[in-house]
């Protein structure tokens, strides 16, 4: 016997570590050495930052390299005079628009799924994740082809007569082709889980609720909206996170007014050769997006007590 | 409590205690009725052309296997199926057409369907407030709710920390707070374990008397039916078979149907021999050549096959011969004996093969029984024990 259950303890173990290492090797300590380019000086060098550090020289070199290590960049990221808090504002604006119309549009849907007959909601599920089999870039280069001046779209409108020929839609290189480009690649994400929560809701509820006088409308706010709201944040979550550093998306389809954190990094890193700027803002990006985390965790945390 | 005791019982007239029976008074005006009620799903018919009168302060069981229109025929009260055909009215009113949350039903679901996102108060204050019934009244008809039900204590639990027979209550104190004409009850007991399965029976029975409400059950359990219903309508393939009191569906089954859902039976093929007023002379395939009788009118005429239908209890099983003459009597022997505490239930095997169960109280402490495995028996009722069925 207490073989066995050693056995299986260290099987546990086993089970447990493994996914810690992994995380360990990965994202913390991918992490830190991101963290410590924060705190570096730039200079025109291999790598183009300064300390480095370097056990070679001895304890001594080392510590003196610790030295070194300064918040300088943060002070200039967070300085009013430079665009970096505006970026970050900016983008958190365009997330949380983009969050709202993706629930706007993507609830429906999923109630439609989770509604329909059962016999077809494997295909509708489907139908959503289908997407996922073209790249994404290439699917957000579609849309430069349908939303641009001499787009599908136009087109199509001009052709309809709606539109005059002379005065097409300036649609891309605006914020409203940020904003359709996140809700078209980001809307699996939001329908998931609001699929899985709306599915996994009794229908017996709502005939109790019409039972008690209570008319399909109101039913829908008192039963289905507030059963459904744990899919609503894990959708909001998984959509609004990554959006807030969105690079690409605003790269192609968004116009050169289009301001957000994710651009403004690759821009100081690749353009001005800053590594140690654009890690401060990385570092900064991740600081704003712990406290939504955190605030889902805690949510979830409290669900499962409940349970 | 004691109080609905009373004005259901009626008064005492003339020594002869008057029970509730409203269908037996051509006077009476039902609360429901369903008249030539069709109910087709696609091909398949689950109610079929079915008429039906229940009364106020009635409790009605619809009674019959699954996939016999019970549940369907309830549904449509509720609002929640539409009758293809036909027509059904509560207090004069044609209900057809209006949607549930505007009907003067509640229900009691078999899944209790309590909302899991609200409090036990907030889901009985729910149907209150959706008649925008003032803020205090809702206090105190909760109060009333939580007390009836003996939950006061858990108001403010959610669904899931209570136990089985707790949510069961909150099911009942939802659906009853709005007083509704009527209540629906789908299998109301069918997830409690037995024991409490009993005690709610009768818990049931005094809130119902209590109240004055009319209540409608729909169940597979024929005790359960038994136990709580002043009327039990048997069910199968969507028509009504009997529409009768507990104590006339078990004693006077109508049918071979009903003598064998509700309760045990042995039903015996036999042949009308002889007629005479208020005495049918039989003789059962299975004991050829013995004369059977019978004391009731039949339908059936002289050498019609008709089916007797025996409980159990009413058999009687001796090692020696009955003494009256008049008594009915077959032989056997002992096939197999089944001891229920209670109850000793001896499977009796005739010449023929056929096999009758006959029970018998175990009236006396004796671990070794006299009738035992093989033992030859004689099997006896009187002329009354048994029913002529002749469908």
């Amino acid at each position: 016997m207490a073989v066995k259950s050693g056995a299986r303890s260290s099987g546990r173990w086993l089970v447990v570590t493994i996914p810690y290492l992994w995380l360990l090797a990965l994202f913390l300590v991918p992490f830190l050495i991101v963290f410590k380019i924060s705190l570096s000086q730039d200079a025109i060098a291999q790598p183009p930052y300064l300390p480095t550090f370097d056990l070679s020289e001895g304890w001594a070199a080392f510590k003196d390299a610790f030295g070194e290590l300064s918040f300088e960049n943060y002070g200039y990221v967070l300085s009013w005079d430079n665009e970096f808090i505006e970026a970050y504002g900016s983008s958190l604006w365009i997330a949380g628009i983009s969050t709202i119309l993706l629930l706007l549009v993507g609830y429906p849907i999923a109630y439609g799924m989770a509604r329909a007959p059962k016999s077809i909601r494997p295909t509708l599920l489907m139908l959503v994740i289908l997407p996922f089999w073209t790249s994404f870039l290439i699917r957000v280069y579609a849309w430069i082809g349908i939303l641009s001046p001499e787009g599908l779209l136009n087109q199509l409108l001009i052709a309809l007569g709606i539109i005059s020929p002379d005065a097409p839609l300036q649609i891309l290189a605006t914020d409203t082709a940020v904003y359709i480009g996140i809700v078209y690649s980001y809307l699996p994400f939001m329908i998931l889980p609001l699929y899985s929560a709306l599915e996994k809701m009794d229908e017996t509820l709502l005939e109790a609720a019409a039972d008690l006088g209570c008319p399909p409308f109101a039913a829908f706010w008192k039963i289905t909206w507030p059963l459904s709201l744990p899919g609503v944040f894990a959708g909001c979550l998984l959509c609004f996170i990554p959006a807030v550093g969105e690079f690409v998306i605003p790269d192609l389809l968004g116009g050169s007014d289009t301001l957000m954190i994710g651009k403004v990094l690759w821009t100081e890193f690749s353009v001005n050769r800053s590594w140690t700027v654009s890690s401060a803002v990385a570092v900064l990006l991740l600081m704003v997006l712990v406290i939504p985390i955190v605030f889902y965790q805690n949510l979830q945390a409290r669900e499962v007590e409940g349970r | 409590m004691s109080t609905g005791v009373a004005e259901k019982t009626q008064k005492t007239v003339g020594g002869i205690r008057r029970t509730f029976a409203p269908w037996n008074d051509p006077q009476a005006v039902p609360l429901i009725r369903y008249q030539n009620v069709t109910k087709r799903f696609g091909e398949f018919t689950a109610v079929d052309n079915l008429s039906l009168d229940i009364y106020e302060r009635e409790f009605f069981a619809l009674l019959g296997p699954s996939g016999c229109g019970k549940t369907t025929l309830m549904r449509m009260l509720a609002g929640f199926e539409e009758p293809t055909e036909g027509q059904i009215t509560l207090a004069g009113q044609d209900l057809v057409g209006t949607p549930p949350y505007k009907r003067q039903t509640n229900m009691m679901f078999q899944s209790y369907a309590l909302f899991p996102h609200m409090s036990v108060w907030d889901n009985i204050a729910f149907g209150l407030r959706q008649d925008r019934m003032e803020k205090g009244a809702v206090a105190a008809r909760v109060e009333e709710m939580l007390k009836l039900v003996k939950l006061e204590k858990f108001a403010k639990r959610k669904p899931h920390q209570l136990s089985g027979g707790q949510r069961q209550r909150v099911a009942l104190a939802r659906s009853l707070a709005k007083r509704p004409k009527v209540l629906l009850l789908d299998e109301p007991l069918g997830a409690l374990d037995k024991k409490l399965r009993e005690e709610t029976q009768f818990e049931l029975m005094d809130i119902q008397m209590e109240l004055g409400m009319t209540f409608l059950i729909v169940t597979h359990d024929q005790e359960e039916a038994m136990t709580v219903a002043d009327r039990i309508a048997v069910m199968n393939h969507g028509k009504l078979v009997q529409v009768a009191p507990p104590a006339v569906i078990y004693e006077q089954p109508n049918s071979r149907y009903v003598a064998d859902f509700v309760g045990d039976v042995n039903i015996l093929d036999a042949k009308v021999t002889a007629l005479a007023p208020g005495l049918v002379t039989l003789e059962a395939e299975a004991a050829p050549g013995m004369k059977l009788t019978a004391t009731q009118e039949c339908e059936a005429k002289v050498g019609e096959s008709v089916a007797l239908a025996l409980r159990p209890e009413k058999l009687r099983v001796e090692l020696d011969p009955p003494a009256d003459p008049n008594v009915n009597c077959l032989t056997g022997t002992i096939w197999d004996i089944g001891y229920l505490g209670d109850l000793s239930i001896y499977h009796v095997e005739l010449p023929n093969g056929t096999r009758v169960k006959a029970a018998k109280p175990n009236l006396t402490r004796m671990v070794e029984r006299p009738i035992t495995w093989e033992d030859k028996v004689y099997v006896s009722f009187t002329p009354d024990a048994g029913v002529i069925l002749t469908r």
